[in-house]
C-alpha cells in the first residue's frame, strides 16, 4: 500500500471516530492510530460510574471503550477496506480502575482474513504494570468493490 | 391464627422501591437511559433509543459498545435483583426497609457478546438468566432484541464475582 493511502485510511479512522456519537458521549479521544493499531482514552467522568459507593467506572463503559478502540485498529490494517462491525467480543476485567483516572486502551489487529479481522486489545489507567482489563475480539471485513 | 395478607399495593411500592434503590443510584445506567420494567421478579431491561447510542451514523446503528454494555448492566442488576428479593421476601418482607439497604453489586469478571445482528435506531430491550449463582461466583446469560422478541440482535455470557454476605 503507498504511503498516501496509509494516511487516508488513518485520516478517516480518526475522523470516523469523532463522528461516532456514542464515542463522543463517552469522551473517547484517539491518540494513536495506523497499520493494525490504535489507542483511545476515555477521560475518568462521574457519569461513568457503575459502583457509586467506591466510585469505580462501569465496566459497559470499558467495554464500549475496548469495542470502539477495537474496530478502530481493524479499519487501519494495511489488509482491511475500511467499514466494520463486531462480530464477538469477550472482555476479561482483571481488576477495578482507579477513580479519577484516565483509561487507555490499546488494540492491535493481529490477523485478516478475507472475511474476518482478528484484534486483541489491553486497558489501563496510571499504573502501566497491571492492566484493568484485556479482550479479544472478531470483526467483520468488507468485501472488495469490483468497480475497485 | 393466619395474618391478613398485606395489601397488593404495599408489596407492589415495597418491591418497586427496593429496584428503585438498586438502580437508581448508578450513574452508567442514567448515562445509558437505562429503564427496567418488573413483573413479580422478572425484569427487563430496556434501553430506550438515544442518538448518543449510535456507533455507524451512515447506517445509522448502536454502537457495538452501547450494546455490550446493555447486555452488562442488565446481567448485574439482575443478579443484585435476585439477591435482594432473597433477601427482601425472606424476611416476609415487612420488616424489609428498602431506604436502609445498600446495594452491593457483582463484579464482572469476564464478559463474551455475539452480536447477530446490527443494533436498529430502535430501542431495545434484555433479559438476563442466571445459569448458576454459588457463594462466590455466578454465571448469566444474556438476551438482546428490538422489534422482535424471536429475533435477537446480540447475545452475552459472563462469570461475576458475588459481593461477600457477610452481614
Amino acid at each position: 500500500m503507498t504511503d498516501s493511502a496509509q494516511d487516508r485510511k488513518t485520516k478517516m479512522a480518526s475522523q470516523f471516530i469523532g463522528a461516532l456519537p456514542h464515542a463522543k458521549a463517552l469522551g473517547l479521544t484517539m491518540t494513536e492510530i495506523g497499520d493494525g493499531r490504535a489507542v483511545i482514552e476515555m477521560p475518568y467522568d462521574e457519569q461513568l460510574i457503575g459502583d457509586p459507593e467506591t466510585g469505580v467506572v462501569h465496566g459497559g463503559a470499558v467495554s464500549a471503550l475496548m469495542d470502539t478502540c477495537c474496530g478502530a485498529a481493524v479499519m487501519v490494517h494495511p489488509s482491511s477496506r475500511g467499514g466494520t462491525a463486531t462480530l464477538g467480543l469477550r472482555i476479561d476485567y482483571m481488576r477495578p480502575a482507579t477513580p479519577g483516572q484516565t483509561i487507555t486502551a490499546w488494540a492491535e489487529c493481529y490477523h485478516v482474513t478475507r472475511s474476518v479481522a482478528f484484534v486483541r486489545a489491553t486497558a489501563m489507567d496510571d499504573d502501566g504494570e497491571r492492566p484493568v482489563a484485556t479482550a479479544t475480539g472478531t470483526f467483520t471485513v468488507e468485501r472488495p468493490r469490483k468497480a475497485e | 391464627m393466619m395474618r391478613k395478607p398485606e395489601p397488593v399495593q404495599m408489596v407492589k411500592q415495597r418491591r418497586d422501591a427496593a429496584l428503585e434503590r438498586l438502580v437508581g443510584g448508578v450513574p452508567y445506567i442514567r448515562f445509558l437511559g437505562i429503564k427496567f420494567d418488573r413483573r413479580g421478579d422478572e425484569l427487563t431491561a430496556i434501553m430506550p433509543f438515544d442518538d448518543k447510542l449510535i456507533g455507524n451514523p451512515m447506517l445509522p446503528a448502536l454502537h457495538g459498545g452501547a450494546t455490550a454494555a446493555f447486555l452488562e448492566t442488565t446481567a448485574i442488576v439482575e443478579l443484585a435483583w435476585a439477591m435482594l428479593w432473597e433477601d427482601m421476601e425472606n424476611t416476609g418482607g415487612q420488616e424489609f426497609e428498602p431506604q436502609l439497604f445498600t446495594p452491593r453489586l457483582p463484579k464482572t469478571i469476564d464478559f463474551s457478546v455475539d452480536y447477530l445482528r446490527s443494533g436498529l435506531p430502535r430501542d431495545a430491550y434484555a433479559r438476563a438468566r442466571v445459569n448458576r449463582s454459588g457463594r462466590r461466583y455466578a454465571s448469566v446469560h444474556v438476551e438482546g432484541w428490538q422489534d422482535n422478541r424471536s429475533r435477537m440482535f446480540a447475545q452475552a455470557t459472563g462469570h461475576f464475582l458475588m459481593p461477600s454476605r457477610d452481614e
